[in-house]
C-alpha cells in the first residue's frame, strides 16, 4: 500500500474503507524529539484542513491537520503514552489516527512519493 | 540563508560538525548538532556540553579618573559602574563575578549581565563585562554615553566564549589548565595555555557546574577542538542550551526579564546588594525599593503543568475560579525533570509555590501549579 501526502507534511495510506494518517519521516526529522501528542476522540468529523491533532518537540508545538473529511474511527493511543516513537517509527507505528472519508475524491488531491519528495526538499 | 547574517569565529566547525543552523540575535547559530536537543541536554547533565557564546557581547570597562593598578582605581570604576545597575560591585573581590542587570528610569530591566573585576593588582579600575547578543550594541552604547568622562568602554569583538557546563566540564577544563579545575564559583582568572591568553570565569547558564572561557578568536577553534577532544564532551545547540536554563529556573532577557519588568518582579532581587537597597542610587530605585518593601505586585514564579503537554510562551495564566492572574514568558518540556515546565508572571497573592492555577492552551485550561525554582537542582562548584 502505497502513501501519499499533504504539503503539511502528514502522510495517508488507504486501510479497508479508512485512512490511517501520520506525519511524515521528514516532518519528524525537522520537529526533533517529540515530547508530547494530543489525538482527537473517536467519532468527531473534521473537515479537510481543520487542526485535529497536536504534536510538540522539546523546541515547539505544531499542529497536525486533517488530510481529508471524514470522521475518527481510530486513534494510537501507544503514540500519546510514548511520543518518542513519532521519532522513532513515524510512518509505521507511531501512526496517528483513522479516518473514515466523508469525500474520498478529496484524495486526489494529494502527493504521491515521488512529488512528496521533491516538495520535501524544496520546502 | 540570507547572507546578513554574523557568524561567529566557530561556525565552521559548526558546519563540519553537522549542526543545523538557525538565526539568532542576528547571528547563524547552531541550534542542534547530530544528538538532537534532547539528547544533548541529558548530555550536558550528565558528562559536559560544549556551547558557542561568541555571539554575546563581551567589554572590559576602565576608569579615566585614575590608572589602571592605582590604589581607588577599583572604587572609581565600580561607582561608575553602579550608577547603572543595582548590585554591589565596590566589594566584589578580586577576580569575583557577579550577575546583575542594567536598569532604566523606571526600574525596569535593559539586559542581564555578568560583571567581573580582575584578579591581577594592575587590572584594578577595570570591569570584564558579558551581555546579550540580541542587547549588546544597546547596552555598550548606553554604558559609553553613560560613563563618559568616567569610563572607557573597549568591546572585545576580538574574543570568542565558549562554554563548558556539567559534571565532567572541571576535569576536562583542568586536563588543559590544572589551575582552572580548582576555581570556586563565580570567579574569574586569567591563564597562559600555550601561549594563548584566556579568561576562565566559572559559572553559565546550565545550572550545572561548569566554564565560560574567553579566548581570542584566532584560536577559538583550536581551543574547541582541544575541549571536543575529551570522549565527555559533545557540542551543544541553543535548542538545549534554553532548556537547559528553563530547568534552572534562569531568566531569558527579551522574554522572562523586558524593560517593563522589575529585578523585584523577575524574582532576582539577589542581585541587589545590600548596601545599595540602603543607599539606592542607581536607575528606577524608587520604584525597586519600594517593591523590596511591600512585595511587587507581579513575580516571575516557576510553573508545573499537571499532565504532559507543554505550555508555551504566551499562554494565559488563570486563577481557578477564571480570572487573568499572569503570562507564560517561557515554557517547554524539561529532559531531566521528565515532564512540561515553565514560567512565567502572576499577580502577587497567586505567587505561592503550591497554588493553583490553570494555563490556558489551544483555548482550554490546563491545570497546573506554581512551583520553586530550579527545576532540576543547581550543581555549582561553591568549593
Amino acid at each position: 500500500m502505497t502513501f501519499k501526502y499533504t504539503k503539511d507534511h502528514e502522510w495517508v495510506k488507504q486501510e479497508g474503507d479508512a485512512y490511517v494518517v501520520g506525519v511524515s519521516a521528514h516532518a519528524a526529522e525537522q520537529l526533533g524529539d517529540v515530547v508530547f501528542v494530543e489525538l482527537p476522540d473517536i467519532g468527531k468529523s473534521f473537515k479537510k484542513g481543520d487542526d485535529m491533532a497536536v504534536v510538540e518537540s522539546v523546541k515547539a508545538a505544531s499542529d497536525v491537520y486533517a488530510p481529508i473529511s471524514g470522521e475518527i474511527v481510530a486513534a494510537n493511543q501507544a503514540i500519546v503514552d510514548d511520543p518518542a516513537q513519532v521519532n522513532a517509527d513515524p510512518q509505521g507505528a507511531a501512526w496517528f489516527i483513522k479516518i473514515k472519508p466523508s469525500d474520498a475524491s478529496e484524495l486526489d488531491a494529494l502527493m504521491d512519493e515521488a512529488a512528496y519528495k521533491e516538495f520535501a526538499e524544496n520546502s | 540563508m540570507p547572507s546578513t547574517l554574523k557568524k561567529t569565529p566557530l561556525h565552521d566547525l559548526h558546519l563540519s560538525l553537522g549542526a543545523k543552523m538557525v538565526e539568532f540575535a542576528g547571528y547563524d547559530m547552531p541550534v542542534q548538532y547530530g544528538l538532537g536537543v534532547l539528547k544533548e541536554h541529558l548530555w550536558t547533565r550528565e558528562k559536559a556540553g560544549l556551547f558557542d557564546v561568541s555571539h554575546m557581547g563581551q567589554a572590559f570597562l576602565k576608569t579615566t579618573e585614575a590608572g589602571l593598578g592605582e590604589d581607588g582605581a577599583h572604587e572609581k570604576i565600580a561607582a561608575a559602574i553602579e550608577a547603572l545597575v543595582p548590585g554591589e560591585i565596590q566589594k566584589l573581590k578580586k577576580g569575583g563575578a557577579r550577575y546583575s542587570v542594567l536598569l532604566n528610569e523606571k526600574g525596569g530591566v535593559l539586559d542581564d549581565l555578568m560583571i567581573t573585576r580582575p584578579v591581577r593588582d594592575d587590572g584594578q579600575g577595570m570591569l570584564f563585562m558579558v551581555v546579550n547578543a540580541a542587547m549588546k550594541e544597546q547596552d555598550f552604547a548606553l554604558i559609553e554615553q553613560a560613563l563618559e568622562g568616567r569610563a572607557r568602554l573597549e568591546i572585545a569583538a576580538d574574543r570568542s566564549l565558549i562554554a563548558l557546563q556539567g559534571p565532567a566540564a572541571a576535569s576536562v577544563v583542568a586536563g588543559l589548565i590544572p589551575e582552572a579545575g580548582e576555581q570556586k564559583f563565580m570567579t574569574m582568572r586569567p591563564y597562559d595555555w600555550d601561549g594563548v591568553y584566556l579568561l576562565v570565569t566559572r559559572g553559565g547558564y546550565t545550572g550545572e557546574d561548569g566554564f565560560e572561557i574567553s579566548v581570542p578568536n584566532e584560536h577559538a577553534e583550536k581551543l574547541a577542538n582541544a575541549l571536543l577532544a575529551h570522549p565527555d564532551v559533545e557540542p551543544i545547540g541553543l535548542g538545549a542550551r534554553d532548556s537547559l536554563r528553563l530547568e534552572a529556573g534562569l531568566c531569558l532577557y527579551g522574554h522572562d526579564m523586558t524593560p517593563e519588568t522589575s529585578p523585584v518582579e523577575a524574582n532576582i532581587a539577589f542581585a541587589i546588594g545590600k548596601r545599595r537597597r540602603e543607599e539606592g542610587g542607581f536607575p528606577g530605585a524608587a520604584r525597586i525599593l519600594n517593591e523590596l518593601q511591600d512585595g511587587p505586585a507581579r513575580l516571575r514564579v516557576g510553573l508545573r503543568p499537571e499532565g504532559r503537554a507543554p505550555a508555551r510562551e504566551g499562554a494565559e495564566i488563570q486563577s481557578v475560579d477564571g480570572k487573568t492572574i499572569g503570562v507564560v514568558t517561557s515554557g517547554g518540556f524539561g529532559p531531566t525533570v521528565g515532564g512540561p515546565i515553565a514560567m512565567g508572571y502572576v499577580d502577587g497573592a497567586y505567587a505561592d509555590t503550591g497554588m493553583e492555577v490553570n494555563l490556558i492552551v489551544r483555548d482550554k485550561p490546563l491545570a497546573a501549579f506554581v512551583s520553586d525554582m530550579p527545576f532540576a537542582p543547581h550543581r555549582y562548584h561553591r568549593g
